[in-house]
């Protein structure tokens, strides 16, 4: 199980307050898109998940135990840059994190533990479609096979929640509809809890299973300092979506919008 | 077309990188044929027979007082310091500038106190060193050491410190601990860059090096030098200053061959 509670959670950096009150509870193996404008705190909250800040106010819950208050092995991470290591192949990529919980001072692996391990990430790479590439650096992978690399690479770890921090926000529509695609897979697939910042609405009710809006109820500017962003909106997806369980009803909303007649920000057609 | 679009073609970029070379050997020689031409016997300025002459009795020919080949044992001598000095420093460079540049508390209490060693002008301390550690080899590998482990200690924190943040939490979920953090994430990173570090502090080296072997010595490639320099011995001071630079040059080059072969994702990176 993995089921976060977030309780009455205030962010403040200084006079600044970036989140106030913020409660929020995520059920085991949900899928949360946590989606607003920029600057409204998503991020600053995914990092309080994370462990990478700590909340100013209130607690945050992981199985009913506060989080550590750094990160570790329990929570996963996918940040949108410099997720990989561009010193290691994507097979060391993905090793390191069994290296790191097998061998406490070399952090190196030998001979069968080594192999084991070896075989398990490579059935990893296979499934995130990296299979060919084992030996690459990310310098010689595309974007989009760096995201993917960075998921293999948490995803070795079993993570009980998986952190996603804008992951396929640099990559152009079509990697990222074949992306979402592993994205879903993987989550029906594994045990984990996902939670996901997005800027792309459309990315966030074409995965999640609940879509969160953060938003700051007073934005005028002499206003800005003192108050802080909150959830505004909660929306689960009708019909739901569970994780494991196919859905007939959910439409993929990757799909191409079939465009009928001109829209608004089409260019004229004639010289007006 | 612009003048910052041409480009020269293989056999233009070789031209023009003999052209400064082949220049200032036609300089020498016009210069030298003409001061001969008027005087015979001017040592300023020697022709080619007088370096070979000079050569020949250096390296080729035993002293006739120790009956050491002079140019080899010089070389050897000087090399020792050298890497001595550079060796020290870089093992310095390592430790300190990682423990730098990862942890808080440590580069707290040092990087002050290293900005400002690395601001005390080395020379100005040879004299403490002389008197402190006598004439012998101690006190000029101690001068190469303050002169360039400074430097170096403070470029590998930066290094340490520029790397993503991201990376070091990835680790960090990936259960790694500060200690296989540093042997598997930080410390391949670096080392690319102490190699780069390494080839830019040679001629500050070869500096303190020639300055300690210049005031203090009874061999060496700079004792040599400053010695002969006595009787106007020209024919034996060019010589010694190209072979001194050419030993710069070669072990600039093999340095960042090692780099590229030890550290192939360092060049794939410079690319990306």
């Amino acid at each position: 199980m993995s089921e976060l509670i977030i309780e009455n959670v205030w962010k403040e950096y200084g006079d600044q307050i970036v989140l106030e009150n913020v409660s929020l509870t995520i059920a085991s193996r949900a899928f949360v898109a946590l989606v607003g404008p920029s600057g409204c705190g998503k991020t600053t909250f995914l990092r309080m998940l994370l462990g990478q800040e700590r909340p100013t106010k209130g607690t945050i819950l992981l199985d009913g135990q506060p989080i550590p208050t750094e990160p570790g092995r329990d929570r996963g991470v996918v940040f949108q840059r410099y997720s990989v290591f561009p010193h290691l192949t994507v097979l060391g990529n993905v090793l390191l994190g069994k290296e790191f919980s097998n061998a406490r001072y070399k952090a190196k692996l030998l001979g069968a533990t080594r192999r084991n391990a070896v075989e398990e990430a490579l059935q990893l790479i296979g499934e995130v479609g990296l299979s060919g590439a084992e030996q690459k650096y990310p310098a010689q992978l595309s974007g989009g096979m760096q995201q993917r690399l960075a998921l293999a690479q948490a995803l070795i770890m079993k993570p009980k929640v998986l952190l996603l921090d804008e992951p396929f926000g640099a990559l152009d529509p079509g990697i990222r509809v074949e992306i979402h695609t592993l994205m879903k897979r993987l989550w029906h697939e594994t045990q984990m809890t996902v939670v996901m910042v997005t800027h792309d609405i459309r990315e966030a009710f074409t995965l999640a299973s609940r879509v969160v809006a953060f938003e700051r109820r007073r934005d005028r500017p002499e206003e800005k300092q003192r108050y802080g962003a909150t959830i505004t909106k909660d929306i689960s997806i009708w019909p739901p979506r569970l994780a494991g369980v196919p859905s007939n009803f959910s439409p993929d909303r990757d799909g191409p919008i079939d465009s009928l007649g001109y829209r608004r920000d089409d260019p004229a057609l004639s010289g007006e | 077309m612009r003048w910052i679009n041409t480009r020269p073609g293989r056999g233009a970029q070789l031209t023009l990188l003999l052209l400064p070379f082949v220049l200032l050997i036609a300089a020498y020689s016009a210069g030298s044929v003409a001061r001969l031409a008027e005087n015979p016997s001017d040592k300023l300025l020697p022709n080619l027979a007088g370096f070979a002459d000079a050569i020949n009795r250096m390296a080729f020919l035993p002293d006739p007082r120790t009956g050491e080949y002079l140019l080899w044992s010089d070389t050897v001598a000087s090399l020792i310091r050298l890497f001595a000095g550079l060796g020290i420093s870089t093992v310095m460079a390592l430790v300190l500038g990682m423990a730098i540049g990862m942890l808080p508390y440590l580069r707290a209490l040092l990087s002050p106190f290293v900005a400002v060693i690395s601001m005390v002008p080395p020379l100005a301390v040879l004299p403490i060193l002389f008197i402190v550690m006598g004439l012998g080899d101690a006190s000029k590998i101690a001068l190469i050491v303050i002169g360039v482990a400074p430097t170096m200690v403070r470029d590998l924190a930066l290094k340490a410190l520029e790397l993503p943040r991201e990376q070091i939490i990835k680790a960090e979920t990936l259960g790694g601990s500060s200690w296989q953090i540093a042997l598997r994430v930080v410390l391949p990173q670096i080392l690319p860059r102490l190699i780069t570090c390494l080839r830019l502090q040679l001629s500050p080296a070869w500096l303190f090096l020639i300055a300690a072997e210049a005031i203090s010595s009874d061999s060496g490639l700079g004792y040599r030098i400053f010695l002969v320099r006595r009787y106007l011995s020209m024919d034996i001071i060019f010589p010694y200053v190209v072979w001194i630079t050419l030993l710069a040059v070669v072990t600039n080059y093999i340095l960042d061959r090692v780099r590229i072969a030890v550290f192939p994702w360092s060049e794939l990176e410079k690319q990306a």
